[in-house]
């Protein structure tokens, strides 16, 4: 019989297969074979025997590694230390096959040859190796372009969407900014000095395809404030059928532009009248949906940049938060200094007022947005506003009083 | 930094607080932060204390720990490895 029968279950379905995979790692590498056995074990007891977190890593570096020890390290000996290092992948992961031939080769030489492209954070992944293997692995990583990503209490390795390099709809050059961001905050990347995890993603534009609203402390999402660019006679053609919606991917193969198109504008800002498609703009809250189904008749305007929004993250000290609007809009160009400027002070005031394991956004749900705004230097803007007419009252500051009497009037008639 | 506190006394006032606690709390960037800016007040500076950190990490005598969440401590044998 064989030693792992519940895992063989899982080569059996349709799909490709981790341990297939990892049954053919463990013909040249033994540790693989403890780790089999031990996730059969774990199978089996439904636990976890893994422990992790401590001490180790590459010497001047905070981030990166994860301890990771095996908790029943006599019977799995090739699990006593079985460490994951994070990678920090290129922007877009766009990779030559040489320098992928690279990586499996520097992991094959110093670790278990097993890895995941890539982590949720968007690092690559190299899973399992030893105490003694971390530093020369990072050093021959070094020696070949590549560096260590973030992890614990740091920034973490940001992230972006292929962006111009592949998509016509991208607002800005999100692997330019992301490559940017990335070396800004290099000490905070690898020294962790903040409450928790703090995430950077980058998306060209709403469709949000790194999913940076629900996934980044800071999300950098793509967008334009002149109007949606219409190519009327491309319109008449996906009304007749000629062009196929969102290039053959969609429900429908002929659209049906009122019914398909303008009834689901979340806004109810377009109009169709048999010839002529129109849309009313300033209504627009860039949604992507018309432009998705017509990518050949609708693209985005041409005053691009990004909507910077602050706070989503997974469950952990609150439930799980979308980010929010904080600046409409920001132009996005090199050196992207309004965006490092506004990062460093979002930073600083939270690494000052947060508590261990809060996340920026849960700060801000603690303190308030208002506290936010004047500690970074923010205007309040009514897209930060999440749900308009809930609240009766208006707090005021001293300041306000102060700034009344000098002539201030706070209501447009 | 002002002249009245130096790097190295910088340095070693951190190392000193990471000492004292050391088994008993954990501390963090923040608190050193906090807890320098107290005891020399407008004399160090959060920047001058980052990389008063830096120095220490670098040098081997502190190092980064993680338990649900990054400190900074003496180095000390991992409770969780077993030696090979
Ligand atoms: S987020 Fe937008 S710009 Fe980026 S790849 Fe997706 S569709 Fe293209
Ligand atoms: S992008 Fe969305 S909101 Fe704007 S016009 Fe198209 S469907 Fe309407």
């Amino acid at each position: 019989m064989s030693d792992t029968p519940l895992l063989d279950q899982l080569e059996t379905g349709p799909w490709p297969s981790f341990i297939a995979d990892l049954k053919r790692m463990a013909a040249k590498k033994p540790q693989i074979k403890d780790l089999l056995g031990q996730l059969e074990r774990s199978y089996e007891e439904k636990i976890t025997h893994w422990k992790h977190g401590g001490i180790v890593g590459v010497l001047g570096y905070g981030s990166g590694i994860i301890g990771r020890y095996s908790d029943l390290p006599d019977d799995f000996p090739g699990l006593e230390h079985f460490h994951t290092m994070r990678i920090n992948q290129p922007s877009g992961w766009f990779y030559t096959t040489a320098a992928l031939r690279m990586l499996c080769d520097i992991w094959d030489q110093y670790g278990s040859g097993v890895m995941n492209m890539h982590g949720s954070t968007g690092d690559i992944i190299f899973l399992g190796t030893t105490t003694d293997n971390l530093e020369p692995c990072f050093q021959a990583l070094a020696r070949n372009g590549f560096d260590i990503g973030g992890s614990g209490s740091a920034m973490r390795s940001p992230s972006c969407c292929c962006g111009l390099s592949r998509c016509e709809w991208s607002c800005y050059d999100t692997m330019e900014a992301c490559y940017d961001i990335t070396q800004e905050f290099q000490f905070e990347l690898h020294r962790p000095g903040f409450p928790y995890k703090f995430k950077f993603k980058f998306s060209g534009c709403p469709n949000d395809c790194v999913a940076a609203v629900a996934r980044a402390d800071c999300s950098v999402i793509g967008v334009w404030k002149d109007d949606i660019r219409i190519d009327q006679a491309a319109v008449k053609a996906y009304a007749g059928g000629e062009l196929k919606p969102k290039g053959g991917g969609a429900h429908v193969d002929k659209l049906d532009i009122q019914k398909d198109v303008v009834d689901l504008c979340p806004t109810q800002c377009m109009s169709w009248d048999g010839s002529t498609l129109k849309i009313n703009n300033r209504e627009c809250n860039h949604c992507m949906h018309c432009i998705n189904l017509m990518p050949q008749a609708l693209r985005p305007g041409t005053d691009k940049g990004a909507t910077i929004l602050l706070g989503s993250h997974a469950p952990i000290l609150e439930g799980a938060q979308m980010s929010w609007v904080i600046v409409p809009f920001m132009r996005m160009e090199k050196p992207f200094d309004e965006l490092k400027e506004l990062g460093a002070n979002i930073m600083e005031w939270w690494t000052e007022n947060g508590k261990n394991r809060e996340r920026v956004g849960e700060l801000i749900l603690r303190l308030g947005m208002r506290e936010f705004c004047l500690a970074v230097g923010l205007d309040p803007v009514p897209q930060s506003i999440k749900t308009p007419r809930c609240n009766p009252f208006f707090f005021w500051h001293p300041e306000d009083f102060e700034a009344e009497a000098e002539g201030k009037t706070y209501i447009k008639l | 930094m002002a002249d009245s506190v130096s790097k190295e006394e910088l340095v070693e006032s951190i190392y000193q607080e990471v000492a004292k606690v050391q088994g008993k709390k954990q501390l963090k960037a923040g608190d050193l932060t906090k807890l320098m800016i107290k005891k020399y007040g407008d004399a160090v500076s959060k920047n001058d204390v980052k990389f008063a950190i830096k120095e220490l990490i670098d040098s081997g005598r502190c190092v980064y720990t993680y338990f649900g969440g990054s400190f900074i401590e003496l180095p000390h044998e991992e409770g969780a490895a077993k030696h090979i």
